[in-house]
Order: structure tokens, then C-alpha cells, then sequence
């Protein structure tokens, strides 16, 4: 690709594509629907070839970001447009771009009205993942984190199934906008200090132990609602149930990773000091999460709001391994969001293919679809695996590091949320056991057809992804470990250093 | 021997002024019809005089005994002031004809009090100050209440008048008790003879006195300039003005005066009391603090869309006063790029508030919007986008104005008042949200009118876009309104 500016393709290509569909959709409403979804389909499919070419092209033995791509953008603010990767953010990219056409191709069929602006909002929705991913800038990683809100509000408040759902759109609004504005007020802060918002230079700066508190406070509200951590977590359930199912997708698949991404790339780097500090109310916060919420998934009776309270309890997992600060333990909280991404988007569009056929999540009024939809069963069964981390599976690989990680710094800790495998089992298997298994004793239910081709093309790849990154998880591990061996040397020098300077000044 | 001072640098302000008369004549003459002419010869010299601004040479001049001054900031805001004017009396036009106001007074009054502006964003001395708040505000009394059939008009003219009045008196209060204490009205002896008092004060506390009573003078100017912003505690006439005036006349109102009360403001405090900036920060910090707690909370109640934009206007005054509040370039520069943004977003609501007309009636409830995602999907597609911008979610405009407020506050360590503000802001955001809602959540009732003139959606289409594409090419602007900062710290 030489000189090309291959990470501004990838952010803005979707962008490209929505403004295709603005210009072509023309006709009567069938016809613009029609244009509509293929446009919207290749431009995601093209955009991740390009996401793919950018991760055979990453030099996973290179310390530092790559790709970069660097312009003057508010010059009397000395903040710049700039792109990079890392082998931290690079597979979220991947993974961002792998998600999209299956959202697309998943809304195929559900969604009948206003097909335009559903497209055009999914395309904008993934310009601003892809770009809150490789942003090295601050005003930049925050423009993109909060200009998700839009395009997910409108999503979920137009397309969304729900009697509640505005309710709900404006739950995941207003609190991803309280904890966000607070991460403006500790991001500007920064930005005094250094006189940049560009993030290596931030990586390079170093704060006094007070500030460090309160900025690290400030980013952890933001990022802790976008986990989310409980107890801030009350907004994901509602707008999963409510969401159409692409929108729950993304929602599990890439928003809830933005959060844990902000923890790798801002506050352990940037605020070492305040890390260590803090680090056992992660901990408190991430061992609550991870026992009540699976809990609390286990009294469900919507299938949604189950999946939606697994999603916190595998964050929480994810959490606690990352503030571990060890290779393993960081490697498999990333290794664990991406696997989280692709099992829980699959679960959820489990769900829609149900919810498409029959239009209620209740769990009590399927069972026996092992009789009629067997391929169902066994595409819902692989990712029932990936959830609870049967070996061979993705989940596993991520749960098992994340064990090992904390399991070196804190056996108590690693106790308790190891209890979480147990619980995320039982659910996992109990939902699996009441909606498959067991004869059908309602006629509607009987009716149900097995999947579509359509819906098979959507499954195998989710499929194929969850069993590689489980059979071998070097392909996945290997891009991100320098990075995080780096990180994590990093965090150890500098808080050394502070160590030092403590002592001296005593 | 009289000597006629130099002209030249108040060139846009005369022949704007002459442009003023000669449209009073040519309605004179030509009659009750001539409405649509005098409005275009109306904007067209707003035209003309914005060239002649941007004709000017640069840098700093002086002329009618120091009264007057023309320097880079006064251009800039001229600039948006002009913008503003010309534009919400594009929008006016369709608007007079409907409601069987259309007389050639109006454009006419819109030329005088946009006169008045001009002179108060150049005025140098505490009289030409007064003198050119007085033209705006008199021809804006007239204006609020324009429509004679219209008790809330009538009404809202009134309030306005009645309370300007006040404001008025209390600024007139206010700089008599400074030029009694320092013996001059003019903008550079007053700053030079604050200088001397504050050298004199590190010394000792030997001028104390002396200095309290300028300080009470400042603090009756601010409350009257407060009151010409409507910043809380001054706030009080501006929902019902708005509601009750022509809403083309209370989109004027949200624009043009705004902005040049505005650069008043921060001309007043920074050029003659730039010493006292201690003393006059905390009142600005207070009142944007207020500002922007009482505007979020209290428009979440409205059910009227021109009282929720006059409290959204109460509002984002409080965030442009956190720039002055900061006191430094970079708060002014704040302030200039806030009301720069702010213009289109307020017009660009304001045109589709004018466009809620059904069955030829105008309507203001925001219930009225219901469906309108998808009984006019363009008007709505227009009205979403001006509600996240002012809500300050990115990439839109709002947001890059509030991150250059807020960074000016953050410079200078007030994390209390940046705390509020961003709260405010979350707060703001549900009732913006909640305007989004009504247009796309609930069920249409009644279809809007089709649109007539091509003023409203041209102005929409083009404010819109502004506020979509801003984050591409945002340099020139700021830039600019860095110079235009720059300028008012130079001298």
C-alpha cells in the first residue's frame, strides 16, 4: 500500500459510504432500501479487507505506534489530527470492521422502515469506532468517543423494539455523557499541564501525585459507565433489550471495549501512581460485578437482559485482569474483550434470529428448537461455549490468562471472580437448556423454521473466529505483546521512579 | 478652530447609518409596498458594510476624540453582528407578509439598532458606550413589540423596554460614580489610571478607598451589561421577550444584540479594567456559574420552544462568559469562537421555528413537532443537528465551542466552575434530547406547511452545514478570532 494514508481510509471509508447512500438512494422506497443496504454492505466489507491489510501490514515487534499520520488541526491549540496504532488497538480495529457487515447483513431483513438512515447511521457509527481506535490525540480519541452517542441514539430510540426504548436511549445517553464531560474537564487538565493533547507526548508526561487522583477519578467515571462497572452498569441492560439486534451487536461487540480500551491507553500509562493507588477499588468494583451480575443474569427471564448481564460479568473479568498490571493478566483482558466481542455479538444475534421469527425474548416461550432449527442449536451452542470458556474455545484462552494474571498478585481476588465461571456456566447452560432442549409444547414454536443461508453466512465466520482464536491464540497474542510488555515495564519504571523520589524527599 | 475628526475608520458605521436614513426616506415615499425593497436595499448595505469592515486596513485606529476605536476584535464581532442582522432579516420576510405585519418600518428599525451595535462593539469611552447601547436598544423596544394585533407583543415590547430602562440607569449609575471617582470616561485614561491605582495598591493600601468606589461602579456597569446578555441574575425579561415577540424578531434578538452586548462586555472588562480583573472575576464567575445551571435546568420544563430557546440562550451565555471569566487571551478567544458558533446554531433553530406553521397559523408548542422526522424530514434532519451541537456532542460545532471555554477556565485552575459547567451541559442535554424525541419518537399529528420562499431552507441548508462540517476546517475561524483576542490585549 506505500505511503498511503491506510488508517484515514479505514476511519472515513463508512463515512464515504454514507454519503454514497444519501447520493444514489433515489426511487421508490423499496429501491432506496435496496440501494441502501448494498452500499452499506460493501463499504463495510471493504472497509475490513483494509482493517485486514492493516493487520498483516502491523510490525508486531515494534515498540511503539505505527502507521501514523500527523496534521495540523486547531493550530492555536497546538492539536493535531493524529492516527496510529499499537498492538493494543490495532486488533480492535480488526475487530470493529469484522463486526459491521455482519451488523448489516444481520438488519437485512428486520428492518423494514426508514432503511436509509438506518444504514447511513451504522456506517457513522462505525467511522467513529474505527477512528476512536487509532486516534493519538486526546481531543481527537474524545471527539470520536462521544460522537458514538449520536448515531447509537438514534438507533436505538427509532429501531429499537421496545415500549421503553426511549427510556432507554436516553439512559445510555445521559450517563456515557455524565462520565464523559468529567473526562473533558481531566483531558483539558492534562492538556494545561503538557500543552498538547497529542498522546505520546501524554505518555511522556508526568503529573504530581494529587492531580493524578483526581484526573485518574475523572477518566475512570468516564470509562467505568462505558465498561460498564457496576455500580454504573444499570444503563447496558435497558439498552440492550431495547436495542434493535445490529445495535445490540456493537453495543457487547466494540462500545463496551471503548471503555476498557481508555483504561490500556489513559489512565495505567498516564497516571501510574494513582493506578496503584486505585487499584483495589477496580478490584472491589470488578469482584462485584462479576458475582451479582451473574447472579442477577440468572434470575432473567428475557433472554436479552441475560446476555446483557453476562456482558458486565465478563467485563468485570476483564477489569480485574487488566489492573492486575501483568503480562498475562493484560494480555488476556484483551484477548478476553475481543473474544467477548465476537461471542456476545453472536449471542445476541442468537437472539434475533428468534426474536425475527416469533418477536418475544421471553425464555419461557421457546424450548425444543434442537427439534426444529438444528443448525441453530449448533451455531448457538459453539458460542454458549465461547461464553462460558470451554477449552478450544476463544473464551477460554482469555479467561484462563486473566486467572493466571491476577492469580500472581492476589489469590483472594482470584478466588472470587473465578466463582464467576461457575455462575456464567450455570446461566449459560440453563438458558441453553430451557430454549433448545426439552420437547416443544407450543404450536408457534413448532412452526419456527431452521436458519436462512442468509443467516448462515452471518454465523460461520463468528464461528470459525471463536474456534481459531481458541485452537491458537498466538496469531491474536503475538500482535499485542510487545505492546503490553511494554506498557507494563513502563508502569513499573515510573512508578519505581516516584518510589524513589518518596523516599529521597522523606 | 474645529478640525473634523478622521472618518475613515468609522466608514462601515456611516454609511450604514446614511444607508439607515435613506431607507426611512424610501419608504416614505414609495409606501406600504415597498417592504420587500426597503429589506432587500436593507441587507444589501449589511453587505456593503461588511466589505467596507473588511476593506479597512488593519491594526488599531482611534478617531472622534478617542470615543471610537476599530481594531481587529471590533471587526470580527462587526462581522457576526452584520451576519446575524442580514440573516434574521432574510428570515423576517415571508414571516411580516403572513401575519399582515409587513411594513417598511421594520427593516429599517433592524439597520438602526444594528447601527447602535456596531458603535457599541467600537465604542471606547463610557459615553459612546451608552450612546450606542441607547440606539440599539430603543429601535429593539421597537421592534418586540411590532405586532400592534398582539397583546404578548405589546406585552413583551413593554417588559423590555421597562427593564432596559433599568439596565440603563443603573449603567449610567454605575459609570458616573467611575468618572467621579477617576475623573474620566475614556477607556485608555481610565485603564491607565487603574494601572496607576493598582501599582499603587501593591505598595500600600493608601488608594483603597478611592478604588471602592470605582469598584461599585464596575459592578452596576456589569449588572447592566449582564442584564443586555441576560446573563442570571439579569435574566429575568428574556423568556418572556422571546416568547412574546415576533419570532423572527426573537431570533434576531438571539443573535445580532447578543453578540454585540457580548463584545461590549468583554471590551469593557478587559480594555479600561483589565487591572481590576480580580475584582470583576468573581461577579463573571458567578454569573456564568448561574447562567448555565438556571438555563439547563429551567428550559427542561418548557413546553413553548421559544421560552426553551430563550432559557438555551441564558444558557450558552454562561458558557461564552466562562472565556471571560478566564480573563486571558485564550478566554476571549474562547468567547469570540463561542459566539461564533453559536450564530448559526441559533439560526438555524430559529428557521425551522419559523417554518412550524400549520394551516397558515404559526405554532410554538414543542409538541407541534411531533413526527416531524417524518412529515418533513429535512426541516428535522436541520433541527437534530442544531440540538446536539448545542448540547456540545462532537464532531458538531457546539462541542469545539465549549472545549475552547473550557480550556480557558481550566488554564487558570477554576475546576469548580468547569466541574459546573460540564454538569450543566449534561443537564442542558436532556432537553435538547428531548426535543429529538418529539420530532422522531412520537407519532406525527399535523404536517407542517409547505415551505414558500427559499430564505428558510437556504439559511437552514447553509447553517446547517456549517455546523456539520466545521470539525473538517475549523483553523481559518479560530485563527482569526485568536487575532481578534490578540488585538484587545495588544493595546
Amino acid at each position: 500500500m506505500g505511503n498511503w494514508p491506510i488508517l484515514s481510509l479505514v476511519t472515513f471509508l463508512p463515512l464515504v459510504g454514507a454519503a454514497l447512500i444519501l447520493l444514489l438512494a433515489r426511487g421508490s422506497e423499496a429501491a432506496v432500501a435496496a440501494t441502501a443496504r448494498w452500499v452499506a454492505l460493501w463499504t463495510t466489507l471493504v472497509t475490513f479487507a483494509l482493517s485486514i491489510a492493516i493487520w498483516i501490514g502491523f510490525d508486531p515487534t515494534v515498540v511503539g505506534f505505527q502507521m501514523e499520520e500527523k496534521v495540523a488541526w486547531f493550530p492555536d491549540l497546538n492539536i493535531s489530527y493524529h492516527l496510529g496504532v499499537d498492538g493494543i488497538s490495532v486488533l480492535f480495529v480488526v475487530l470493529s470492521a469484522f463486526l459491521m457487515p455482519i451488523c448489516i447483513l444481520a438488519s437485512w431483513e428486520s428492518i423494514h422502515s426508514r432503511v436509509k438512515e438506518y444504514m447511513v447511521s451504522f456506517l457513522i457509527l462505525e467511522t467513529m469506532m474505527i477512528g476512536m481506535f487509532c486516534a493519538l490525540d486526546y481531543v481527537l480519541f474524545y471527539v470520536f468517543f462521544e460522537g458514538v452517542l449520536i448515531p447509537m441514539f438514534v438507533i436505538i430510540g427509532i429501531w429499537g423494539s421496545g415500549e421503553r426504548r426511549i427510556y432507554a436511549a436516553f439512559k445510555l445517553f445521559l450517563f456515557t455523557l455524565l462520565g464523559s464531560v468529567l473526562m473533558l474537564v481531566a483531558l483539558l487538565t492534562m492538556y494545561v499541564q503538557a500543552g498538547t493533547t497529542d498522546i505520546p507526548t501524554l505518555l511522556a508526561t508526568k503529573y504530581g501525585y494529587d492531580m493524578q487522583v483526581w484526573l485518574w477519578l475523572a477518566m475512570f467515571a468516564s470509562f467505568a459507565v462505558k465498561v460498564p462497572m457496576w455500580p454504573v452498569h444499570t444503563w447496558l441492560p435497558d439498552a440492550h433489550v431495547e436495542a434493535p439486534t445490529a445495535g445490540s451487536v456493537i453495543l457487547a461487540g466494540v462500545l463496551l471495549k471503548m471503555g476498557g480500551y481508555g483504561f490500556l491507553r489513559f489512565s495505567i500509562p498516564m497516571l501510574p501512581e494513582a493506578t496503584a493507588l486505585l487499584t483495589p477499588l477496580v478490584y472491589g468494583l470488578s469482584i462485584v460485578a462479576v458475582i451479582y451480575t451473574s447472579l442477577v443474569a440468572l434470575a432473567q427471564e428475557d433472554m436479552k437482559k441475560m446476555i446483557a448481564y453476562s456482558s458486565i460479568a465478563h467485563m468485570g473479568f476483564v477489569t480485574a485482569g487488566m489492573f492486575s498490571l501483568t503480562q498475562q493478566g493484560m494480555e488476556g483482558s484483551i484477548f478476553q474483550m475481543l473474544s467477548h466481542g465476537v461471542v456476545s455479538s453472536a449471542l445476541f444475534l442468537c437472539v434475533g434470529v428468534v426474536y425475527d421469527r416469533l418477536h418475544t425474548r421471553e425464555i419461557a416461550r421457546y424450548g425444543g428448537l434442537a427439534n426444529n432449527m438444528p443448525k441453530y442449536a449448533v451455531f448457538f451452542f459453539i458460542m454458549l461455549l465461547g461464553s462460558v470458556g470451554l477449552p478450544a474455545t476463544s473464551g477460554f484462552v482469555g479467561e484462563f490468562m486473566i486467572m493466571l494474571g491476577i492469580f500472581q498478585v492476589n489469590t483472594w481476588v482470584a478466588t472470587l471472580v473465578a466463582t464467576g465461571l461457575i455462575l456464567g456456566a450455570t446461566y449459560m447452560l440453563l438458558l441453553y437448556r430451557k430454549v433448545i432442549f426439552g420437547e416443544i409444547t407450543r404450536e408457534d414454536v413448532r412452526k419456527m423454521t431452521d436458519l436462512t443461508p442468509r443467516e448462515i453466512v452471518i454465523f460461520v465466520p463468528l464461528a470459525l473466529v471463536v474456534l481459531w482464536m481458541g485452537i491458537y491464540p498466538s496469531s491474536f497474542l503475538n500482535v499485542m505483546s510487545v505492546s503490553v510488555d511494554h506498557l507494563i515495564t513502563q508502569y513499573h519504571a515510573d512508578l519505581g521512579r516516584a518510589g524513589a523520589v518518596a523516599v529521597a524527599v522523606r | 478652530m474645529v478640525s473634523l475628526p478622521d472618518l475613515m475608520p468609522a466608514l462601515p458605521e456611516i454609511f450604514l447609518a446614511a444607508a439607515g436614513l435613506a431607507l426611512l426616506l424610501i419608504g416614505v415615499f414609495a409606501g406600504e409596498k415597498s417592504t420587500r425593497m426597503v429589506a432587500s436595499l436593507a441587507v444589501m448595505s449589511f453587505v456593503i458594510t461588511g466589505a467596507l469592515l473588511l476593506m479597512a486596513p488593519g491594526g488599531r485606529a482611534v478617531t472622534f476624540n478617542g470615543m471610537f476605536v476599530a481594531d481587529g476584535f471590533a471587526v470580527f464581532m462587526k462581522i457576526l453582528v452584520l451576519i446575524g442582522s442580514a440573516l434574521a432579516l432574510v428570515l423576517s420576510l415571508d414571516y411580516l407578509e403572513h401575519e399582515g405585519m409587513s411594513r417598511f418600518e421594520y427593516p429599517v428599525l433592524f439597520v438602526l439598532a444594528t447601527v447602535g451595535m456596531l458603535l457599541m462593539v467600537s465604542a471606547n469611552n463610557l459615553i459612546s458606550l451608552y450612546l450606542g447601547l441607547e440606539l440599539q436598544s430603543l429601535s429593539l423596544y421597537v421592534v418586540a413589540a411590532f405586532n400592534p394585533d398582539s397583546e404578548r407583543s405589546s406585552e413583551a415590547g413593554l417588559k423590555y423596554f421597562v427593564l432596559g430602562a433599568l439596565s440603563s440607569g443603573m449603567l449610567l449609575y454605575g459609570a458616573s460614580l467611575i468618572y467621579g471617582f477617576l475623573g474620566t470616561t475614556s477607556f485608555e485614561a481610565l485603564a491607565l489610571a487603574l494601572s496607576g491605582q493598582a501599582a499603587a495598591g501593591s505598595q500600600g493600601a493608601a488608594l483603597a478607598g478611592a478604588s471602592m468606589g470605582v469598584i461599585i461602579g464596575l459592578v452596576f456597569v456589569c449588572a447592566a451589561l449582564a442584564f443586555k446578555v441576560s446573563a442570571v441574575p439579569f435574566h429575568m425579561w428574556t423568556p418572556d421577550v422571546y416568547e412574546g415577540a415576533p419570532t423572527p424578531v426573537t431570533a434576531f434578538f438571539a443573535v445580532a444584540p447578543k453578540v454585540a452586548a457580548m463584545a461590549l462586555f468583554v471590551r469593557v472588562l478587559v480594555e479600561p479594567f483589565g487591572h481590576l480583573t480580580g475584582q470583576w472575576q468573581q461577579i463573571i464567575v458567578v454569573t456564568s456559574a448561574l447562567s448555565m445551571i438556571l438555563g439547563s435546568f429551567a428550559a427542561i420544563a418548557q413546553s413553548n420552544i421559544k421560552r426553551l430557546m430563550a432559557y438555551s440562550s441564558i444558557g450558552h451565555v454562561g458558557f461564552a462568559l466562562l472565556g471571560l471569566a478566564a480573563g486571558t487571551p485564550q478566554g476571549i478567544t474562547g468567547v469570540i469562537v463561542y459566539m461564533a458558533i453559536y450564530i448559526p446554531m441559533s439560526l438555524g433553530a430559529f428557521a425551522v421555528i419559523l417554518s412550524m406553521r400549520v394551516n397558515g397559523k404559526q405554532v410554538e408548542g414543542i409538541q407541534d413537532l411531533a413526527g416531524l422526522g417524518k412529515t418533513s424530514p429535512g426541516l428535522a434532519v436541520a433541527l437534530v443537528v442544531m440540538m446536539f451541537s448545542m448540547a456540545g456532542i462532537p464532531p458538531l460545532a457546539g462541542f469545539f465551542a465549549k472545549l475552547y471555554v473550557f480550556r480557558a477556565v481550566i488554564e487558570q485552575h477554576f475546576y469548580v466552575l468547569a466541574v459546573i459547567g460540564v454538569l450543566a451541559s449534561v443537564v442542558s442535554a436532556v432537553y435538547y434530547l428531548k426535543i429529538i424525541r418529539v420530532m422522531y419518537f412520537d407519532e406525527p399529528k399535523v404536517a407542517f406547511d409547505k415551505a414558500e420562499g427559499a430564505a428558510i431552507p437556504a439559511i437552514l441548508a447553509v447553517s446547517t452545514l456549517f455546523i456539520v462540517v466545521f470539525w473538517l476546517l475549523p483553523a481559518p475561524l479560530t485563527g482569526a478570532a485568536q487575532a481578534a483576542a490578540a488585538s484587545l490585549f495588544g493595546g
